[in-house]
């Protein structure tokens, strides 16, 4: 692939930044409960084989409306459909875009442009930005409405495969659209994806970020959301597999009224490590925003949740609540989480707080008080703690194929610890 | 149907229950009457299997079967209900969902088919209107956001879609009006049938004018001091429990 010359210097420059910084070590604060070094230490190639395995996959696949499905970072037109969407929209890959006059202007625009990696902690996205050989474009013009979701596969495929995802969405002013991004797999795999959205005055998006790669699997993810004034943005973020899962989060609220919700949930078993941490920026008066996330974990696994909040000068009126609810099903199994609040402006609301517990004795003997058994009673009780975020899930066929994951995870969890490595 | 001998029961090293003795027959409604710590509440709990309550001594047998060695699960698929005094709020599981699944337990446990979806619906919607519960509380999760009234009335509810042999109501009128104190005694008197015996745990003697039982027994510091027919409960009412529990001590006193 020949890139645009402005591309091809961005992404000379990432490259240089990445090798300058290198794979980010423990020793940086933002990493100090994530070590990354088994990605450090493995060499993974990049492949464009796997294709041939990409129906194996189909089960991940949403098919009802557009959908894009990428192998190891290929896009495969094969299994890739453009039904359904509006007039106007454009929906493909990064390189056809660039190959097209007006949309390249937009990608000129906003491809890497949001995406930070000017800080050693943030080399994944250096190391995505100079490597990623396509990618998803998605562009929704001013005032234009999505009713299906726009989902994109990522499969990855292959131990020791790099595979590289890039999505870039840029919503108009007044439209509307759902973006459903799924992470899978079948191997030792290193996924490096970032996503960058763009939404626009009074533009409504959900994201979905589902991530059930193989047990064996490292997922590090970046999603950058540059809002404008009264745009409205709800983020769900699902972790189910992977041996170490990363997800990085920055909105960026840069416009008075804009809202941003971000959802998430993480459910780990065996030796499984997640961490999330987000990043919400408000740069501007009256804005909005409320987080959620919520771990379940059992076995010897481990998560992090690190919720940051920053309240420029300026961003008067702010209104944010985060709060990190963790289930601990198990001795062994470890949660780090910590609040980072930077509160500039004097007259905000903020709000945070942590919960990490067990399961409620009470409700638990209520249950079984009716007749359900403990096992029973103690299944349904883990699934309601996720099913509050399912529930917020506004795409019914993304809610339900999600519950039945869920239900899946928490079975392998709950029953046999050991099935942990079988992953999904 | 419930035979209680010699029970006794602790929670936290403080000994609650001191020798309970109690039977109860099919067909026949008791009342459990005692001032605040006398073990009422504890004595439901421990025979709905409630484990923060050890069992230090004493036996009950029910229907044949060592209740005590049952599990909570176990003892409600054998017909024991427990009415609670406070219902937990239970976020995430769907009242429908939840209730469903105990009828199936409890129809998988006597060895007959599930009820599907479009039965189990006509059952609740009937019960429902005896209990005059909004429909809408069963898209609701289990309890959440439910009034006081309204989770006093779920229960008698809940009781009555899976009609146990044994019911045992803990309190359930505290902190009722009178109009759904006589909806829930409406609930609970359409339940009372030959094959069912019910356990009336209460505070206060009010309910009693509604729920006629044929037994009342008085439990002071975890003992049955005193047991009688309903007159017994009107006595209460008028001179209170002082001039009981002193008449039971002078009582134990001469023996």
């Amino acid at each position: 692939m020949s890139w645009p010359t402005w591309l091809t210097e961005i992404r000379a420059g990432a490259q240089s930044r990445f090798d300058a910084a290198g794979f980010p070590t423990p020793k940086l604060e933002d990493w100090r409960f994530t070590n990354v070094a088994p990605i450090a230490r493995a060499t993974f190639h990049a492949s464009t084989n796997g294709v041939s395995h990409a129906a194996e996959f189909k089960h991940f696949f949403f098919d009802h409306a557009a959908r894009f499905v990428f192998v190891n970072g290929h896009f495969v037109p094969s299994l890739s459909s453009s039904q359904g969407l509006p007039a106007g929209v454009y929906a493909g890959t990064i390189q056809a875009a660039l190959r097209d006059p007006a949309q390249a202007k937009v990608v000129e625009k906003h491809l890497a442009r949001h995406a930070e990696y000017k800080e050693n902690w943030q080399s994944f996205v250096a190391q995505n930005t100079a490597q990623f050989e396509d990618g998803i474009f998605i562009s929704i013009p001013n005032g234009v409405v999505v009713e299906e979701p726009i989902s994109v596969c990522f499969i990855a495929t292959g131990d020791a495969t790099a595979a590289f995802a890039r999505v870039l969405v840029v919503a108009g002013d007044n439209s509307q659209a759902a973006v459903v991004e799924t992470y899978a797999g079948n191997a030792a795999t290193f996924t490096n994806a970032v996503t960058e959205i763009v939404a626009g005055a009074n533009a409504i998006v959900e994201h979905y970020k589902i991530q059930q790669e193989n047990a064996a699997a490292f997922h590090i993810g970046q999603l950058t959301v540059q809002q404008q004034r009264d745009s409205n943005v709800h983020d769900h973020s699902v972790s189910l597999g992977g041996r170490l899962v990363r997800n990085d989060l920055h909105f960026i609220l840069d416009g008075s009224g804009a809202e941003a919700q971000l959802n998430g949930l993480y459910i780990t078993g065996g030796e499984q490590h997640v961490a999330n941490h987000s990043r919400i920026d408000h740069a501007q008066p009256h804005c909005p925003n409320r987080e959620l996330y919520k771990g379940i974990l059992t076995g010897k696994s481990s998560a992090v949740f690190n919720g940051g909040i920053i309240v420029r000068q300026i961003a008067q009126k702010t209104d944010a609540k985060q709060s990190n609810k963790n289930l601990l099903l198990s001795d062994d199994a470890t949660i780090n989480t910590k609040p980072q609040l930077e509160i500039w402006a004097d007259d905000v609301k903020c709000t945070h707080g942590a919960t990490i517990g067990r399961l409620d004795d009470e409700q638990l003997f209520y249950l079984r008080a009716r007749g359900i058994p403990e096992e029973d009673a103690r299944g349904l009780l883990t699934f309601a703690f996720a099913n509050e975020l399912l529930g917020r899930m506004k795409a019914p066929e993304v809610r339900e194929r999600l519950e039945k994951a869920v239900r899946a995870k928490l079975d392998s969890r709950l029953g046999t610890q050991d099935s942990a490595r079988e992953g999904l | 149907m419930l035979e209680i001998r010699n029970l006794e029961a602790r929670v936290a090293g403080k000994d609650i229950l001191r020798g309970i003795d109690l039977t109860v027959k099919a067909g026949e409604v008791h009342a459990i009457m005692g001032p605040n710590g006398s073990g009422k509440s504890t004595l439901a709990q421990v025979l709905a299997g409630r484990d923060t309550y050890q069992v230090t001594g004493g036996t009950v047998t029910y229907n044949g079967h060592d209740l005590l060695a049952l599990s909570p699960e176990d003892r409600a698929r054998e017909g024991v209900f427990l009415a609670f005094q406070y219902p937990v709020e239970i976020p995430g599981v769907g009242n429908t969902y939840f209730l469903r699944s105990a009828v199936n337990q409890i129809h998988k446990h006597r060895g007959e088919p599930e009820v599907d979806a479009v039965d189990f619906l006509a059952l609740v919607r009937d019960k429902m209107k005896l209990l005059e519960l909004d429909e809408s509380l069963m898209t609701r999760s289990v309890n959440e956001g439910f009034s006081g009234g309204e989770k006093k009335r779920n229960e008698i509810f809940q009781m009555a879609v899976l009609e146990p042999k044994l019911c045992i109501l803990d309190e359930t009128d505290s902190g009722l009006d009178i109009d759904a104190l006589k909806i829930v005694a409406n609930g609970v008197n359409k339940l009372r049938s030959k094959d069912r015996a019910i356990i009336v745990v209460t505070h206060y003697q009010r309910l009693l004018n509604y729920i006629v039982p044929d037994f009342v027994h008085v439990l002071s510091a975890g003992r049955i001091v005193k047991s009688g027919d309903k007159t017994l409960a009107m006595e209460l009412e008028k001179d209170g429990y002082a001039g009981i529990l002193e008449e039971a001590a002078e009582g134990v006193g001469s023996r």
